[in-house]
């Protein structure tokens, strides 16, 4: 062993006049530093926009602008923009809730689709005469997209808690049969005239909307937003206090940050995995209800424009929060309505994008601080 | 800076340090953890670092060992200058850090493993060669270990060893050992403390991190102690000082060492296992055949080197792990493979010994945590709900009686140290009034302070007549608590003493059984050997 060359000189090649070093932070950050590190995310993603609409030419105050008045600037707009939150709304509280429990639920959309096919059984099977009343239908409807959602989560649940089966695979592969299993109905089943839809469910099986007070209140004409806003902000309320102020939720938390402690304090952890997942399913379920019930008003192909993965997205950014959860899904809802004013794909999804690293990147701050040390000797 | 430079002068003025530290500082976010350190090493000495949990040892050595960069202060290594960048810089110039948790691959060689990560072999890896290298520096050192073995097969003392190797084959001079007898029987403690001394004698330098005063007294030529930080003993020579001593420059105050064991008839039995065998993760048998019982009012040690099967044992005991055969009896009742909530409810409480991976859950609440083994009970518990005012008011009632140090009891327990957050645990489990208690290392990691309040809690809670089974790695802590003692070995019982016998027989005694001697074995064969 040549023990000269260890004569301890070391020296650096190249080096800056500063330093930058990441430290983690030991400190709980205070309370608002989430919200300000998310929101100047969201300015810096924006400016990142901005620059990329100028370099092809466009007017980024313009534009943003545009985007601005289309989803909020008047009453009728933003009626539009709740329509489309409606769904985030409840698949991302699908998620939110499998999420806390760190079971990966990809699988919303599917549940969603499913939701709607129970919800349309009721009318198209029909398991109720056509001229049943309003309040007849739609708690019925309502009971069979959520139990159909439900036992779409059951199975991958089920799947995971007995055998292990990874559920990000299952629940991933199931979104396609529930996809294909509406497939099969539209076309073959209950379609209408050939056409890839059933007929038009009978206004009862409709969710009331805005629009139809018009009659008392005439400034509510023409407004689109319907009953399953209502769904989802109840959901939110529900979703928050079975996490924060239930036995139930507690196990849920406790699974969810530690599965070994969770063991260890005696929770069924193969139960929870089933209920969590079939909660989840519901959630998801209720949307695709909502959805043919207070959108679309029949059964047709593409529901859905990707609502359950969208979900996931939105139960991120939200962290997993119930009422961020509602926040994060109108600021979605606004994007996906105008990004077709301004272009039908590009654009806007690449905003879409840009805000979605933003915020996740962002993300880094509140676990490191980030410092920027002079590199003079000390002595 | 403050002035280091006369500590150097005072003993012995010829010898040049192999390494000078002086004005260290390194913060932290929210912590000082070094505040102006002074600390100097020479040539062929050990030297020791005392002092509690997150005083400022392992952060001082990592600077030394160019895992962190210090803030302010200097680092001079045989007269010169230095600026590590990285643990590559700090090897460059000999300075090797030994840590506590082995950085080894297990599916590889002990040849591989030290040649890993060098520019020798380059292409081709005419490992024999290599293997007679290392063996001949194995032997020079009085390390012993086979270069063909893989990593997997060996001992934690042989793994001990390639650790060391490690270092030295890449030219240390000066080693840093991370609190190396932390996972050792004593007769291994001895072996490497002959093979430290010996690696002295060959010029090397060591230092010696730990808190443990007995070791820190046998094997340190001079000591320095840290406390919060700062130093209140810089190189003190080892003869001229006592373990009291110490103790008070570590804790600031005076600590007590024995703690009184007030003489209490044991009753009933509570816990009684037979003939138990149980399998671990792995699938192989981790118990073989154990039988033991506890008493009412009684604290029964377990000694045994780590990994011999106690961890499955304490398992099996709570609940977690289904065993193969063999009945664990609670009173008159079988526990062995049922529920864990049945466990919990029948008044058994357990300690485990990971403390952030099994005991606690890092990023919920200290309330949510204290909370884990009663939210199914009223008071907390109302009808399916959880009565978040009465669970706050729980947790600020442990808060207060057991000393738990934090600003709120919403903190998330990650934030806590070690001392606390086994507070919590403790806090947790006492709180239940348990009948059993299984306690698994539950010093391990602590500070002196800390130690002994976890020490006064056991006794209090023996003296409430709760049954406990303490497992432990540190005879020290068994010898001063247990009314009996067992010893494990491979998953089998190789017997039980009476913890009311000669200390130096004693010890012994359990060091023969820990290696694997069975006490009949000791006590016909080896007759003359008392």
């Amino acid at each position: 062993m040549s023990e000269a060359e260890h004569d301890g000189k070391v020296s650096h090649s190249f080096s800056l006049p500063f330093s930058i070093r990441l430290e983690p932070r030991l400190e709980e950050p205070p309370r608002w530093f989430p919200a300000v590190v998310s929101l100047s995310a969201i300015i810096v993603a924006l400016t990142l926009g901005g620059v990329i609409i100028a370099m092809v030419g466009g007017n980024p105050f313009r534009s943003y602008a545009h985007i601005a008045q289309a989803s909020f600037g008047s009453l009728g707009v933003f009626s539009d923009t709740i329509v489309k939150a409606t769904p985030l709304i409840l698949v991302g509280l699908a998620c939110s809730l499998a999420f806390r429990m760190r079971l990966w639920n990809i699988g919303a959309e599917g549940q969603l689709y499913l939701g709607a096919f129970g919800a349309s059984v009721v009318v198209l099977a029909p398991l109720l005469p056509a001229d049943s009343p309003s309040w007849l239908f739609i708690p019925a409807m309502l009971i069979m997209g959520v139990l159909a959602g439900a036992l779409w989560g059951f199975i991958p649940g089920f799947l995971k808690a007995r055998y292990n089966v990874n559920e990000i695979i299952t629940t991933l592969m199931m979104n396609y049969i529930a996809v294909a299993w509406n497939n099969y109905f539209i076309f073959a089943v209950w379609t209408e005239g050939g056409f890839q839809m059933s007929p038009v469910f009978p206004r009862a099986a409709w969710l009331p909307r805005l629009t139809d007070l018009a009659g008392q209140y005439p400034f509510l004409g023409g407004l689109t937003t319907h009953m399953g806003l209502l769904f989802g902000l109840i959901a939110a309320v529900v979703v928050w206090f079975i996490l924060y102020r239930s036995q139930w939720g507690y196990e849920i938390r406790l699974i969810g940050d530690n599965p070994t402690a969770a063991r260890y304090a005696g929770i069924n952890i193969a139960r929870n995995t089933i209920l969590v997942m079939m909660l989840s399913g519901a959630l998801a379920g209720l949307a695709g209800m909502s959805e043919i019930s207070g959108v679309v008003h029949r059964l047709q192909e593409r529901i859905s424009p990707g609502y359950g993965f969208t979900g996931i997205i939105i139960a991120w950014l939200a962290k997993l929060n119930p009422f961020a959860v509602i926040l994060v899904s109108i600021l979605f809802g606004a994007l996906l309505l105008a990004g077709r004013e301004i272009q039908p794909s590009g654009i806007p999804k690449m905003i879409q994008g840009i805000i979605l690293v933003c915020l996740i990147g962002s993300d880094f701050l509140l676990r490191y601080r980030i410092r920027i040390v002079g590199r003079k000797e000390t002595a | 800076m403050a002035g280091g430079e006369q500590h150097e002068n005072a003993l012995g003025g010829e010898i040049q340090p192999v390494v000078h530290m002086w004005g260290i500082v390194k913060r932290f976010p929210g912590v000082l953890a070094n505040d102006h350190v002074d600390f100097d090493l020479r040539r062929g000495e050990i030297h020791a670092l005392l002092g509690e949990n997150g005083a400022g040892k392992s952060t001082l050595m990592n600077i030394l060992a160019g895992l962190y960069r210090q803030d302010a202060g200097t680092i001079m290594v045989n007269g010169k200058l230095v600026h590590f960048n990285s643990p590559r810089d700090a090897i460059q110039a000999g300075i090797g850090m030994v840590h506590q948790h082995f950085m080894l691959v297990p599916s590889q060689t002990v040849a591989e493993n030290i040649l890993l990560g060098l520019n020798e072999p380059r292409f081709l890896l005419r490992l024999p060669e290599f293997e007679r290298k290392i063996s001949a520096l194995g032997d020079r050192f009085g390390l012993k270990v086979d270069p063909k073995a893989k990593i997997w097969q060996i001992s934690v003392g042989e793994q001990q060893r390639v650790e060391i190797l490690k270092m030295l084959y890449r030219g240390a001079q000066v080693l840093i050992m991370d609190e190396p007898t932390a996972v050792l029987a004593p007769q291994e403690i001895e072996y490497l403390f002959v093979t430290l001394k010996a690696m002295t004698t060959e010029g090397k330098s060591i230092i010696f991190i730990s808190h443990k005063l007995n070791e820190v007294m046998a094997i340190a030529d001079r000591i320095t102690v840290l406390r919060k930080g700062k130093v209140t003993a810089a190189g003190i020579p080892a003869q001229g000082t006592s373990r009291q001593e110490l103790a008070r420059l570590m804790v600031g105050r005076e600590v007590l060492f024995q703690i009184e064991r007030k003489p209490r008839p044991a009753g009933e039995v509570v816990l009684s296992i037979e003939d138990l065998h149980a399998d671990n993760d792995k699938g192989l048998p981790a118990l073989q055949g154990v039988s033991l019982h506890v008493r009412e009012g009684e604290i029964v040690g377990l000694a045994g080197v780590a990994g011999n099967g106690q961890r499955e044992l304490a398992q099996v005991i709570a609940c977690l792990r289904k065993s193969a055969r063999g009945i664990v009896r609670f009173r008159d009742e079988v526990i062995s493979n049922c529920n864990t909530d049945r466990a919990i409810n029948l008044g058994l409480a357990y300690v485990p010994e990971d403390r952030t991976h099994v005991g606690t859950s890092p990023n919920l609440s200290i309330t949510d945590n204290v909370i884990m083994k009663r939210y199914r009970k009223p008071p907390i518990a109302r009808g399916w709900m959880l009565d978040f005012i009465e669970a706050t008011r729980f947790a600020n009632r442990l808060k207060e009686n057991y000393d738990i140090v934090v600003p709120s009891v919403e903190t998330p327990a990650r934030l806590l140290s070690g001392g606390n957050l086994q507070r919590v645990i403790l806090a947790r489990e006492i709180s239940g009034q348990p009948a059993i208690m299984v306690a698994v290392q539950p010093t391990r990691g602590l500070d002196v302070g800390a130690i002994e309040g976890v020490h006064r809690l056991l006794l209090e809670q023996r003296q409430a007549g709760a049954a406990i089974l303490l497992i432990s790695e540190e005879l020290e802590e068994l010898l001063s608590l247990s009314d009996r003692i067992y010893v494990i070995f491979e998953g089998r019982i190789m017997g039980e003493v009476k913890n009311d016998m000669d200390e130096k027989q004693e010890i012994e005694l359990l060091g023969l059984m820990m290696t694997g001697t069975p006490l009949e074995q000791i006590r016909t064969g080896g007759a003359s050997h008392e």
